[in-house]
């Protein structure tokens, strides 16, 4: 194989398992905060405001994880400096 | 496949772009000022007021609340600062109903430009609250070797604000976009939803992260100011 389709083979494969390691991990942690959140508001309903804007600050954090792997897998397919360099190499030949 | 309207040029002239995001920024913040200013001519302070300033009333209200229930004593001073942080990113997210507008914090400039506004803001709010030697002294909290972390933690959580906003509103536009060739256009229209929701949630986020780094930033640290919880109500 050259390395134009090595190239490609390794970022559409790495640009998959980053999606999926990156929906697959924040998923499990927002859900367990939760459901901590919910017992949390169970036992002590008087709080809600503030369980409620702490629930949604850290499922934020938690969620721009997820955010961080969406935009390295964007990056792969859609403007990945390697191919566009081999690209340019193949269009100055 | 289009990344961010940075690439959408609308006139060019050597080295200056007019691309979308200026473009729909400065509208943003000439809607936003000239509305505002409209408003607040005439303010009322008797039990009748129109609508629009009442609409006002109650944002500036609900802002000053969610600034005090963060821990920062005097909203009035932040106000400015966060509340322009949260409605402009609000504004930003509200007006993809708007058809052919795309949300200048959908690129990457616009984003690490409120972060980077928010990098200096936190130490000039700590440096106004505590002095200069105070604000430095906390970097070397609790021990010296934590130097470096501080910094670093520092340069991290601008990063991470500028990524978080960027990343939300471009998955959103995104996967508008992408579904708009595959599925029939019920989808996109949910989706559409779907992306006002988050970005709201986004804009909420950006302001309370900001507020509480410059809460941890202005913190009163000598335990016998710490005010002591008043038990007769």
């Amino acid at each position: 194989m050259d390395s134009m389709t090595i190239i490609a083979v390794a970022s559409i494969i790495v640009a998959g398992i980053t999606t999926s390691f990156g929906c697959m991990g924040p998923a499990l942690a927002e859900g367990r905060a939760v459901a901590t959140a919910l017992t949390a508001l169970a036992q002590q309903p008087d709080a809600s405001a503030t369980i409620t804007r702490t629930l949604f600050v850290g499922l934020a954090m938690i969620e721009s994880t997820a955010i961080y792997c969406f935009v390295v897998s964007m990056i792969l397919i859609f403007a990945n400096p390697f191919w566009n360099h081999v690209i340019a190499q193949i269009a100055g030949k | 496949m289009r990344l961010s309207p940075d690439e959408m040029i609308f006139w060019q002239y050597g080295l200056f772009k007019l691309n979308a995001t200026i473009a729909f920024t400065w509208g943003l913040m000439f809607i936003m000022a000239v509305g505002s200013k409209l408003i607040t001519s005439k303010l009322s302070t008797d039990l009748t007021r129109s609508r629009w300033q009442n609409l006002l009333e109650i944002i500036v209200t609900a802002i000053e609340k969610q600034i005090e229930d963060v821990g920062l004593k005097n909203p009035k001073n932040y106000i400015g600062f966060l509340g322009t942080l949260f409605l402009f990113v609000a504004m930003a997210t509200l007006c993809t109903i708007i058809p052919g507008y795309e949300p200048p914090t959908a690129s990457l400039s616009t984003t690490v430009a409120l972060a980077l506004c928010v990098l200096v803001a936190v130490p000039l709010f700590g440096i106004e609250d505590q002095g200069m030697a105070g604000y430095l002294k906390s970097y070397i909290e609790p021990t010296v070797i934590m130097l470096p972390f501080n910094i670093i933690s520092e340069i991290s959580r601008t990063l991470a604000l500028a990524v978080r906003l960027f990343g939300n509103m471009m998955s959103g536009a995104m996967i508008i976009g992408i579904l708009l060739t595959i599925t029939p256009f019920i989808f996109p229209i949910v989706m559409t939803a779907l992306g006002l929701l988050t970005g709201m949630v986004q804009a909420y986020i950006f302001s309370i992260l900001a507020a509480v780094y410059i809460a941890a930033a202005t913190r009163v640290r000598n335990p016998e100011a710490e005010s002591v919880p008043n038990l007769d109500t």
